[in-house]
């Protein structure tokens, strides 16, 4: 316990770094995940085989190996980045961005044709069926998957800093473990409850969330 | 819904503009790989000799990949076992009427649900000895951490499947004097179970990307067996290691959901998991993909 | 569906074809060969350590799997280096031959758990004798005396001179390590990146993702001499890291026994030609002064 009063401030800091790579991981994630489903469903082939070629090669590789790849891999290409941090953003983003794709190209494909026939009919383009009809409505069957997602981020990210040179909650574990092995418990129980406080709201809103739009299937 | 739906059959002007599109679409993507290889190229990444590392024999490198290969598929395999059983039982808790077994069941299955599998081997690897007095190798740490975190994902996925069965099966079960173990255990189960499969194969998938974790804790597995071959040979054979491991899990992944996809075709009856339950709460990413494509086909 | 079966099939094809390609690794791979001489008769006293395994004829030592010259693990699974020949002739004095010692890695976070655990009879894996281990387990030897010093990028970019540049550089150590606890505490501003290899340390220096890396200065200059066109060693010790032999808490027959072996070892040559025939090999030095051994 003495233990864990002691390094507040680490811990602190910790979640902190924890709270930011996981944001600005998700921002991306959203964005770049968008993008390519727009990629899935668009008329161009070679768009779509970018699309489909990027989510079946990221999801079927672990994050670890993402996170290798893109520290110590990509020098090879002269890609190299300086700030751990950064470089974790970056690998949890495109490692998610495969995942928020598919939930966002199941979400329009839930949309009924209906809808879509509509708007051609009223001859509406790609476009803006795409932006004004579809997309709103996939939105609410897509919450509360990305929301999961969201939850899933979070605990990846403990991997930046229990392997890769980020001074988030995880790393902090084996050196305080060490340097207090008699309160193992205790420490570990704090770095778990740091991390419950991100992920146990998020997994509240999410259930309430899936109540309310539960009701539209 | 169909993509096609988005846009008209397209005339000659679209026709044109697709094939348009469609060309500086491609050569956009072929000039990105042609800029990547060229960089590799120049930084020497493309002799042959740092990628026929990776397939010959002589070096033992593709042997001690292969050993890696099977050791992950024995971490996964024993954890996949015992996760199924331990999720089904934490399954019966949760479901069960008193309350004095699940709220109890409930807040661990939240728990283990909640925190990083990551801080779960590290504090099974560096506090098993000093906080629980077992001891533990390195197998075995990585599969009770595996077993922990994916004990609590299964219980609620097989307590989705249970919940899902038609009302009228276990209300029939009940009119005929049948107890609640009874029915859980001769009518549910064994539709659930068939509903669950496809779900139960991805999470083999999952498993087995989550061995990787055991990096961490020096355990042999691909990445870790990689990083080994790159300190003995030198680092100029960083990337194709990664590469190598990386394609590995790829392909061992790829198959293992074609399975789960061909698996869920078969067995694609009436009736879906309940609304309710479709996504939840805490499920890692494959999970959510899932859960999202069985909803929404 | 035949599209996918066609591209599997290609694909397995070219794997094949690939199988049977050669690389200059593979021309370079030699087995290594056993130079210690394994004890015929051996008496202890019963209910030792020493009596056990001897019966048992087999021993576990754990040691580093990933430290050029000291414990570095070939494709084969058995490891190679300074530590694993200093093992190697303490089992000897077992009648333990070197093809039944089991090898298991220790990590640095692994080695007191390990011991304490029973999964290692023994470890020696660039082991740094201090008080707080002493705690936990015991120590025989030192062996070898290192001492922590600084890495950089060949030609010293930053003119790193010694310690106090750590404060000023980004420095790179493992996660939970006794260089890195150093930094921590004496360097506590300093920017310091931790991994869970020195490996992952030495590329990021390569790379220029870091300044420094920070360890014992013999791990150090296996990674110079492995690549002497990429790194440098600032030389300039800081500390003393006298490597020990870890053994259980308690077992002082099994811990005055590895004492007397070691003392041995250097006397009669088999230390100096160990280190020859590993580390100094790697360094090109020759082998230092034993150090004196410490019978608490």
């Amino acid at each position: 316990m003495q233990a864990l009063l002691d390094n507040l401030d680490r811990l602190w800091a910790g979640f902190l770094t924890t709270l930011a790579m996981s944001v600005a991981a998700a921002v991306i994630a959203t964005i770049l995940g968008t993008i390519l489903a727009a990629f899935r469903v668009s008329p161009l082939p070679p768009l779509r085989a970018l699309g489909a070629t990027y989510v079946q090669l990221v999801r079927n590789t672990p994050l670890t190996a993402v996170f290798f790849i893109v520290i110590f891999g990509l020098p090879a290409v002269d890609v190299t980045f300086q700030n751990f941090f950064i470089a974790a953003i970056v690998a949890l983003s495109v490692y998610t961005a495969a995942f928020v794709c598919e939930v966002v190209r199941s979400g329009i494909n839930s949309v009924s044709t209906g809808q879509a026939e509509a708007a051609r009919a009223i001859g509406l383009t790609f476009g803006q069926s795409l932006r004004d009809v579809v997309l709103p409505q996939a939105f609410r069957s897509v919450v509360p998957p990305l929301g999961n997602l969201w939850i899933a981020l979070v605990k990846n990210s403990a991997i930046a800093g229990g392997g890769f040179a980020v001074a988030d909650i995880a790393q902090l574990a084996p050196s305080l473990a060490r340097d207090n092995p008699a309160q193992v418990l205790a420490i570990f129980g704090g770095i778990a409850l740091a991390y419950m406080v991100i992920t146990v709201p998020s997994g509240i809103a999410v259930g309430v969330i899936e109540r309310r739009t539960a009701i539209l299937r | 819904m169909s993509a096609s739906v988005l846009f008209d059959d397209l005339g000659p002007r679209g026709r044109r503009n697709v094939r348009i599109g469609s060309g500086v679409g491609g050569l956009f993507v072929l000039g990105l790989i042609v800029l990547g290889l060229q960089r590799m190229a120049a930084n020497g990444q493309l002799e042959a000799d740092r990628w026929a590392i990776v397939f010959d024999p002589r070096t033992g490198v593709p042997q001690s990949l292969g050993r890696a290969l099977i050791v992950t598929l024995q971490a996964a395999g024993a954890a996949m076992l015992f996760a199924t059983l331990l999720g089904a039982i934490l399954a019966f808790g949760r479901l069960s009427d008193h309350a004095a077994l699940r709220v109890p069941v409930s807040v661990v299955v939240e728990f283990f649900r909640a925190i990083p599998l990551v801080i779960l081997i590290l504090f099974l690897f560096l506090g098993a000895r000093p906080v629980l007095g077992l001891d533990l190798p390195r197998f075995w740490t990585l599969v009770l951490g595996l077993v922990l975190y994916n004990m609590a994902v299964l219980c609620e996925i097989i307590r989705a499947g249970i919940l899902s069965i038609d009302r009228g099966q276990s209300e029939a079960a009940y009119a005929l004097g049948m107890r609640k173990s009874q029915v859980l255990v001769s009518i549910l189960l064994p539709q659930a179970v068939r509903r669950m499969l496809p779900a139960l194969v991805s999470q083999l998938v999952v498993l087995l990307k989550d061995t990787s974790l055991g990096f961490i804790i020096a355990y042999p597995e691909l990445l870790q067996q990689a990083r080994n071959i790159i300190n003995f040979f030198g680092s100029q054979y960083s990337l194709q290691l990664y590469v190598a491991a990386a394609g590995i899990y790829i392909i061992v992944n790829f198959l293992l959901s074609t399975i789960a996809h061909q698996l869920e075709k078969r067995v694609n009856r009436s009736g879906r998991i309940a609304a309710g339950a479709t996504v939840i709460a805490g499920a890692n990413e494959d999970q959510t993909l899932a859960a999202v494509a069985r909803d929404n086909g | 569906m035949r599209v996918r079966r066609l591209t599997a099939a290609c694909a397995a094809l070219g794997l094949v074809a690939l199988a049977g390609c050669s690389s200059e690794a593979g021309n370079d791979a030699t087995a290594p060969d056993a130079t210690v001489p394994v004890e015929e008769e051996v008496q202890f006293d019963e209910g030792t350590t020493m009596a056990e395994l001897a019966e048992a004829g087999a021993i576990t030592v754990g040691t580093k799997f990933d430290q050029p010259g000291f414990g570095l693990v070939s494709p084969d699974g058995v490891p190679e280096g300074f530590d694993v020949e200093i093992a190697k002739i303490i089992a000897a004095k077992l009648g333990i031959a070197p093809e039944d010692i089991e090898w298991v890695e220790t990590i640095s976070a692994n080695r007191e758990p390990f011991l304490q655990q029973g999964q290692v009879d023994m470890v020696a894996a660039t082991y740094t004798i201090n008080d707080d281990r002493k705690e936990l387990i015991d120590f025989a030897g030192p062996y070898y005396v290192a001492g922590q010093d600084i890495m950089v990028a060949a030609g010293n970019p930053l003119g790193v001179e010694g310690e106090e540049s750590l404060a000023d550089i980004r420095v790179c150590s493992v996660n939970g390590s006794t260089p890195a606890g150093y930094v921590q505490e004496n360097y506590p501003d300093a920017d310091l990146t931790l991994f869970d290899e020195y490996s992952l340390c030495a590329e990021a220096l390569k790379n220029d993702q870091v300044d420094a890396v920070t360890t014992d200065n013999v791990i150090l200059t296996s990674f110079v001499a492995q690549d002497p066109e990429a790194f440098e060693l600032v030389d300039n010790p800081f500390t003393e890291e006298p490597y020990g032999i870890g053994i259980p808490l308690g077992d002082d027959e099994f811990r005055t026994f590895i004492n007397d072996v070691l003392e041995e070892s250097f006397e009669d040559g088999s230390w100096a030609a160990a280190w020859d025939a590993t580390a100094g090999a790697i360094t090109g030095a020759p082998a230092p002064e034993p150090p004196a051994v410490d019978r608490y």
